[in-house]
């Protein structure tokens, strides 16, 4: 018998799996409605609104000083970059010029974010496609970042370090000296780290040829980040419209043209060495200045439109201020990066299997309160 | 004296043998012996079961950098006590829509398959519950029997998750008892003999095993580790319970002392197939070098038990480190690779022993 | 390409399009509602715009009209443009669906219909996405009014 002929006399029904929104795996409360027959997936339908927290919707009834508190709840990991967002949205308006230490600082504070945020990343996708250490190797890395954060800005995971004209208050007399010492230790790891997962033929036969998104899907679907940049759509906010102290650092967009995931997963490590190399180069000549430039106590922006993007550990954040006038916003929409990323998961989970379904989606690097808002 | 030749009679078997015999009428003594060996047995496979999982949990921690149970009893020796105390008194929970008698079943097939595993074993010249003369045979047959209740169980659960994750243990372990039930043959061509005593025998006159048949001796070490891992849905085969695919695969439904016969299990299975790698490859109860040969049975045991643990460690070394197989990459691997592989190293040591190459 | 280049072409793409860039920093073009498809289709496919990337789809209230505002860019050019459209009809409002253009529309216009209700022709499934399927009412319109869960100060 051919094998059209085995398949017409078997028949097979597909069904319908909850990988629901509790989930051990899951990166937070995500419901996906799958329609599976056997080991196939056919459809996959996401049921977003678990954590939805309607933050838009308090915007237009908070000042500005209060939105960018509520900003770092939306993208947890990346949070520095949020308010940084918001905050120099605000600048913009304004028309504020910010002191060069201020950028500096948020440069650094940012590119500390996001290798504490990909340091996640890694430990969750080992653990995600079964080697359980890596996210205690993770983790370990993580708690001297999260270290630094709470002696300088306060908190380990929601800073609220930023304000609209600066920054709350100045860094601590031991930043720099931690700083350093962490990216002396750091830089030892992340061979560490290759040595555990990256050259492992396991995982490189797990991550190799799954999940391939194609450059024209990445751009129509407005996937940015490193799952763009994954796929080689050049989408770097720091390098197309560059915002802070990343005009006089030099460094590289990761870039590579495969789409899948092992090229997602390489993406990432090379940002966490890119991260490195720019805050070896901001940390030893942070200029002296003023770290909070004065503003009004009530803060009204202009009439008019604003719009402002960052580039979040996950792609493109954009804050889009619409103003009459008056001390609160009129609308205030947040392009998050994971609710377009999330967008695009469908079209190329259609025909793997579920366990490639769970490696995609962990190279994603989802962070559900930031697709839900 | 010389230590060496010392014989100190110490044969626990033979005195407690015809103590009974002599205060009892023969059919009585021959069933309080089987009831003792029995008991034996449960005891073994209980304590034995507890502590390896402790093992587990601080050689999972001395991987991670972090340091495991060590607040209940010195370095957490009373934890598995604990956890057996909290397992037996948990409630056990079932929807109503499953198959009672088949639910109920499940768990026993797998404990019944173990323990009638582990009874063949030789953990000394003395100490050996069944001693027959298809020893090898016999232990790979009533192995298989183990991956029905896994089925069974994940039928019975009236759960899709179950549904899949059972079945992906039955293919898994169907395809991976053939590079076991090979690699096995591979070593029984140079004892010349199925019987677990007369194997070890052969290694105390000759040497290891593995010494013995050099280059396809060591092959078939490697194969049969990465199937026995296999067999016993261990990482990184562990697709069946992978907990961040589907929730906890065919378990989901046990709750309590049936939860905690399959766990169990799984870890007497890790036992059984370290405990065949070093009966066959590495000298089952006999010494390196022979320097306490003939002392008795207590060091004969002590050497079997450290060299099980080793391979246990090795098994565990695996699972902390390498990520999981998918289930066609798994089925790829067994009859694409291991089992040419296997049949190729069959004919090597055929040819290796017909040619008297060994030494 | 400069604004001024930039209105030149899309003027010519279809009838009444309104240009400002007041009040903002790009180009902001107001298209009535009937020609939305094919203005977008055209700014995606004429070789010397080219605006293959939407980066933000925004649903907005203007107070009497509803609509959505739409930030495109040109991955290749380097140029954005801003596209706005409105209806009045605050009972029933439906505009078109441009997910067959940019993919990424699909569900942008599945939160602007939580949110807003209006609805998008030849859209695949329009669905709620965040809120439960029963919820009445559209929270971000400027005249929602829920006692329990809004906190007016």
């Amino acid at each position: 018998m051919t094998d059209q002929e085995v398949k017409n006399k078997i028949k097979t029904e597909e069904y319908f799996v909850n990988m629901g929104p509790q989930h051990p795996a899951a990166h937070g409360v995500l419901r996906l409605l799958l329609t599976i027959d056997g080991e196939i997936v056919k459809n996959v339908e996401p049921d977003l609104g678990y954590i939805h927290r309607s933050i838009e919707k308090m915007c237009e009834r908070d000042s500005y000083q209060q939105i960018v508190h509520l900003t770092d709840r939306m993208d947890y990991l990346s949070s520095n970059i949020n308010n940084e967002a918001v905050c120099l949205a605000v600048e913009k308006a304004l028309e504020i010029e910010v002191s060069d230490r201020v950028k500096v600082i948020r440069t650094i504070i940012s590119e500390l974010t996001r290798i504490a945020s990909h340091c996640l990343w890694w430990g969750v996708m080992g653990m995600d496609l079964g080697a359980l250490t890596t996210y205690f190797y993770a983790f370990r890395d993580r708690e001297m970042v999260n270290d630094i954060f709470e002696e300088t800005c306060g908190a380990r995971l929601t800073m609220n370090y930023n304000a609209p004209g600066g920054l709350m208050y100045d860094i601590h007399p031991n930043f720099v000296k931690r700083t350093k010492d962490f990216i002396k230790h750091f830089k030892t790891k992340i061979p560490e780290y290759d040595r555990l997962l990256t050259g492992n033929i396991i995982f490189q036969k797990r991550t190799k040829g799954v999940g391939v998104l194609t450059k024209e899907d990445a751009i129509s679907y407005g996937v940015t980040g490193p799952v763009g940049r994954g796929s080689g759509f050049s989408c770097d906010v720091r390098k197309h419209h560059t915002y802070s102290a990343y005009d006089r650092v030099d460094f590289k967009e990761a870039l590579l043209t495969e789409g899948d995931t092992f090229a997602r997963y390489q993406v990432r490590i090379m940002e966490l060495w890119e991260s490195i190399s720019i805050i070896e180069q901001l940390i030893d000549n942070i200029p002296e200045g003023s770290v909070k430039e004065p503003t009004k106590a009530v803060i009204k922006l202009p009439k008019g439109e604003f719009y402002q993007r960052v580039e979040t550990a996950r792609g493109e954040l954009g804050v889009y201020i619409n103003s009459t006038g008056t001390k609160n916003p009129y609308r205030v929409k947040f392009r998050s990066p994971g609710f377009s990323n999330l967008s695009v998961l469908n079209h190329i989970a259609k025909g793997s299997k579920i366990a490639d379904l769970v490696a995609t989606m962990a190279s994603f690097d989802f962070v559900i309160p930031d697709i839900d808002r | 004296m010389n230590f060496l030749t010392m014989n100190i009679p110490l044969n626990i078997t033979s005195t407690i043998h015809d103590w009974i015999y002599s205060i009892m009428p023969e059919t009585a003594a021959s069933i309080t012996i089987m009831v003792l060996i029995a008991v034996a047995y449960l005891a073994l496979f209980a304590v034995a079961g507890l502590y390896l999982v402790l093992l587990e949990r601080k050689v999972a921690a001395w991987f991670q950098l972090r340091l495991g149970p060590n607040r209940v009893g010195p370095w957490g020796l009373f934890q598995t006590i604990a956890d057996a105390l909290k397992l037996v008194s948990k409630e056990l929970t079932s929807n109503d829509r499953i198959d009672k008698f088949l639910y109920n079943l499940a768990p026993y097939f797998v404990i019944v398959s173990t323990l009638i595993g582990i009874s063949v074993f030789p953990f000394s010249k003395q100490f050996q519950a069944f001693d027959i003369n298809i020893g090898l045979f016999f232990l790979i047959a009533v192995s298989s029997i183990g991956v029905i209740g896994i089925l069974v169980g994940g039928w019975a659960s009236n759960n899709k998750f179950a549904l899949i994750g059972a079945m992906r243990s039955g293919l898994q372990t169907i395809s991976y008892e053939l590079s076991v039930g090979l690699s096995i043959l591979t070593m029984v061509l140079l004892t010349g003999t199925l019987q677990l005593s007369q194997i070890v025998e052969v290694q105390r006159t000759g040497g290891w095993l593995i010494l013995q048949g050099h280059i396809p001796a060591i092959i078939a070490f490697c194969i049969f580790m990465i199937a026995g891992t296999a067999e016993t849905n261990r990482a990184p085969f562990d697709l069946v319970e992978a907990e961040s695919e589907l929730g906890a695969g065919f378990h989901t439904e046990y709750s309590g002392m049936k939860f905690a016969y399959f766990f169990l299990a799984e870890f007497i299975n890790m036992f059984i197939i370290a405990s065949i790698a070093v009966v066959l490859f590495f000298g089952g109860w006999l010494s390196p070098f022979g320097i306490t040969d003939g002392i008795t049975w207590f060091p004969e045991v002590f050497w079997f038990l450290i060299k099980v643990l080793v391979i246990i460690f090795l098994m565990m070394w695996f699972r902390w480190t390498f990520p999981r197989l998918r289930v066609d990459q798994l089925l790829t691997l067994e009859w694409k690779y291991l089992l040419p592989l296997n049949l190729a190293n069959l004919m090597l040591m055929a040819v290796i022993i017909w040619m008297n190459w060994t030494i | 390409m400069k604004n001024e280049d930039l209105q030149n072409i899309i003027n010519g793409l279809a009838e009444n399009l309104e240009f400002t860039t007041e009040e903002s920093e790009f180009l902001n073009v107001l298209v009535p509602k009937e020609q939305l498809h094919a203005v977008c289709n055209q700014l995606k496919s004429n070789p010397d715009l080219k605006f293959d990337y939407a980066f933000c789809i925004t649903g907005m209230d203007w107070g009497k009209e509803l609509g959505v505002i739409y930030h495109l860019n040109s991955t290749e050019f380097k140029h954005e443009i801003v596209v706005k459209v409105k209806t009045e009809d605050r009972e029933n409002p439906t505009l078109d669906s441009v997910h067959d253009i940019w993919l990424t529309a699909e569900f942008h216009e599945l939160e602007i219909y939580d949110f807003f209700g209006i609805r998008f022709n030849n859209h695949p499934k329009l669905r709620r996405l965040f809120l439960t399927p029963d919820w009445e009412g559209y929270p971000l319109r400027k005249d929602y009014v829920d006692e329990a869960n809004m906190i007016i100060k």
